[in-house]
């Protein structure tokens, strides 16, 4: 495969007709929610668009982002863009292995030097190098090395976003997410446990046909897809609205389909594309299927106070601290009363005058 | 017991969170028509990019029916293009190769591209003729 | 701390905190108050000092007609801001989630739009209370700085809560976690202040009702 191929090429040297070439451009503006009168721009875009060079770092993950990535069955829009890039490194899906495929890291990194993407799903544990080595060197080292010559780095998954699973209570292996060590690269956050595929691939096409960063939020994610919170794209929303809620997971408002906020769901506070694109080529998301969202694509959602405890009740015991208050209360009462008590009497026996100093005291 | 014997599923009825885009729409159609024919202007709506109920997509296409022609294509997977019962008003189904809808629009045009031959593949095609006569 | 350590130490320690501050201030003054007592009347009962009392609770709530011609401005603002505090604290499903959590109990809630609307009258009426405060003469001679802070940890939970639902600013988590904030913030100093009228409010009508009753006038 010529690096030097334009994406035009590839797609007509793997058979692909200008009529193939045109129905793939209008199911990408689709997929990324482009206006179909984008369609000729898209694909003179994609025509000329050289094939970057994709070198993807998996560290301390579950491989899940890469499962999402690859069930969307191809050749659809998500299979197309990843034959439209030069993969050139990806441990879990290339055929080499072992000192081989350290050679092809090199040698993609030092041809695309300061043009190449850097996609990194997993987080980096600090508190000991030797928790997630590849080919004997540590994630952070790795990370550092092949970051420097990247034009921009996608961090894959709320472990490489904002440090996932690994990171939560007690982190026994200090995992930190990219943004944590990589300060001088633009970087995107591509959040989700896992992301939606289609989140993943537009975010690279985006790359492709505009050749620049899609608009980010305060967190980093792409604006297009995280810009809205699951609560305001829930089609639950009436049900909360009018204070219809699933008590249980197998009572009559959970057979109704109400809001499953007394269960624990994170919809309000957090923001993904969900209940819009949604899971498994737009078949249903977890709030559809009954269970209550989790807020995977916010930090800490492991450490959030659990998924079953709706967002207003408190996490620690509020009952037990009210009832000792109110038994101390009743104990330091009755004790500052009696005291008061006889403080009264006392300076009635001496027949103590009041003066307006002693009523104007509580002022 | 596996839950495919199970009796006791819970069903769940899907809420009716009607969006009613649908007579806006038509209407949205109604406008590119007369500019079709007023200028020649092309026009095509995403419905995939629109809020729309399940049933409400239903309902907007039988609105628009079945006309005189239904085409399918073979271009990275099946696509369906229909001419509705308004001559003009085409409806454009992109499948991949596992039958999964990837593109759905509406299409207010004399034809849409898609049905045209392509320049590239046509001259394609005179190569690959003139090689099988030589 | 991240944002969602903060909202969890404010859902968790502080709550618990400040539910033990404010539940200790109430019962020790409570207490205080009806320890003291009142004076035995000596002289012989002409009618009952409990109906007496008990009416008075009640008819307190409404000002006799001199009195509301020069005050109803006060009489009336007060009526909506109380009744709506009330509304948005009881009524609103996420809150009687809490309460649920806490006591046991909960009751249907209302739709979070007339929520929305009660909040935005209550806070209206509020800020009209202020203006009021410090406008007329009268009132701003007798103001005092507790008058002023009670009223500013008054509205902002009406404040936060309205920014936190309709989610404007800073992130969701930092936006809830001010709101609960701010009404911890209104228990810690709620027992040391004239808030405790709440619970007050009945002894000293009582009190009132009580003494006329037992004379057998009207009170």
């Amino acid at each position: 495969m010529s690096k030097d191929e334009t994406l035009g090429e590839a797609l007509r040297r793997q058979g692909i007709t200008r009529r193939g070439f045109l129905k793939f451009c209008a199911a990408t503006a689709s997929m990324m929610a482009l206006p179909p009168s984008m369609v000729p721009a898209i694909a003179a875009a994609l025509e000329k668009a050289r094939r970057p060079s994709v070198i993807w770092l998996s560290f301390q993950e579950c491989t899940g982002c890469i499962e999402s990535l690859t069930r969307s069955h191809s050749p659809t829009v998500e299979g197309l863009i990843f034959d439209a890039i030069s993969l050139d490194y990806q441990h879990t899906l290339q055929a080499a292995a072992g000192s081989a495929a350290e050679a092809a890291r090199e040698t993609a990194m030092e041809e695309n030097y300061g043009k190449y993407i850097l996609i990194v799903d997993g987080s980096i544990p600090l508190a000991n190098p030797g928790y997630s080595t590849i080919a004997g060197i540590s994630n952070l080292a790795m990370l550092e090395e092949t970051a420097k010559g990247a034009a921009a780095i996608v961090s894959m998954g709320s472990c490489a976003a904002f440090g996932g699973i690994p990171k939560a209570k007690p982190n026994p292996t200090g995992a930190v997410s990219v943004g944590d060590i990589i300060k001088d690269k633009p970087i995107i956050n591509v959040p989700g446990c896992p992301p939606i595929p289609v989140v993943i691939t537009g975010v690279l096409a985006h790359f492709l046909i505009f050749g620049t960063i899609p608009e980010l939020d305060a967190l980093g994610r792409p604006m297009a897809y995280y810009g809205q919170s699951i609560h305001d794209r829930c089609y639950r929303r009436p049900f909360y609205d009018k204070g219809k809620f699933a008590n249980t997971f197998d009572d009559e408002g959970a057979k109704k389909g109400w809001c499953l906020y007394k269960l624990g769901c994170k919809g309000p506070t957090t923001y993904n594309a969900c209940a819009t694109t949604k899971w498994n080529d737009g078949t249903s998301f977890p709030i559809e299927a009954g269970h209550p969202c989790l807020g995977c694509s916010e930090p800490d959602f492991w450490d959030g106070g659990g998924f079953y405890k709706a967002i207003s009740t408190p996490t620690g015991d509020v009952a037990k601290a009210a009832i000792y208050a109110a038994g101390a209360g009743a104990a330091a009462g009755l004790a500052l009363g009696a005291m008061n008590r006889a403080r009264r009497d006392k300076a009635v026996g001496e027949h103590v005058k009041t003066t307006i100093d002693d009523l104007e005291k509580g002022d | 017991m596996s839950c495919l014997t199970d009796t006791n599923v819970l069903k769940v009825e899907a809420a009716a969170s009607l969006t009613h885009n649908v007579q806006p729409l038509l209407h949205e159609i109604r406008h590119a028509l007369a500019r079709l024919l007023d200028d020649g202007g092309h026009t095509v709506i995403d419905l995939r990019s629109l809020p729309l109920a399940a049933e409400e997509v239903e309902q907007l296409l039988d609105t628009l029916g079945q006309g005189e022609v239904y085409a399918r294509l073979h271009a990275l997977g099946p696509t369906e293009i229909v001419e509705t019962r308004y001559p003009g008003v085409w409806v454009v189904v992109h499948f991949n190769n596992d039958n999964e809808v990837i593109g759905k629009t509406i299409e207010i045009c004399d034809i849409p591209d898609l049905l045209r031959s392509q320049q590239e593949d046509i001259r394609l095609g005179l190569g690959q003729l003139q090689s099988q006569l030589a | 701390m991240s944002e969602t350590e903060f909202l969890l130490w404010v859902r968790g320690p502080a709550l618990q905190g400040a539910t033990i501050i404010f539940l200790l201030g109430v019962v020790v003054r409570i207490l205080g108050i009806l320890m003291l007592g009142r004076k035995h009347d000596l002289a012989e009962a002409r009618g009952s000092a409990v109906a007496g009392g008990l009416r008075t609770i009640i008819s307190r709530s409404f000002a006799e007609r001199e009195t509301l011609r020069r005050t109803a401005f006060t009489e009336v603002t007060g009526w909506i801001f109380h009744i709506g505090l009330f509304v948005t604290l009881l009524f609103f499903a996420p809150h009687i989630l809490l309460f649920e959590e806490v006591l046991g109990i909960s009751w249907p809630a209302l739709p979070t739009t007339v929520i929305d609307a009660t909040t935005i009258v209550t806070i209206i009426a509020l800020l009209a209370v202020l203006v009021h405060r410090i406008g007329n003469r009268v009132m701003r001679f007798l103001s005092r700085f507790q008058d002023y802070l009670v009223w500013l940890l008054t509205i902002l939970p009406m404040l936060t809560g309205y920014i936190a639902f309709h989610r404007v600013g800073l992130s969701p988590p930092m936006l809830i976690a001010i709101h609960i904030l701010s009404v911890e913030l209104l228990m810690v100093v709620f027992p040391f202040t004239k808030l405790m009228h709440a619970f007050t409010l009945f002894m000293s009508r009582y009190y009132n009702g009580a003494i006329a009753g037992y004379k057998g006038v009207n009170s």
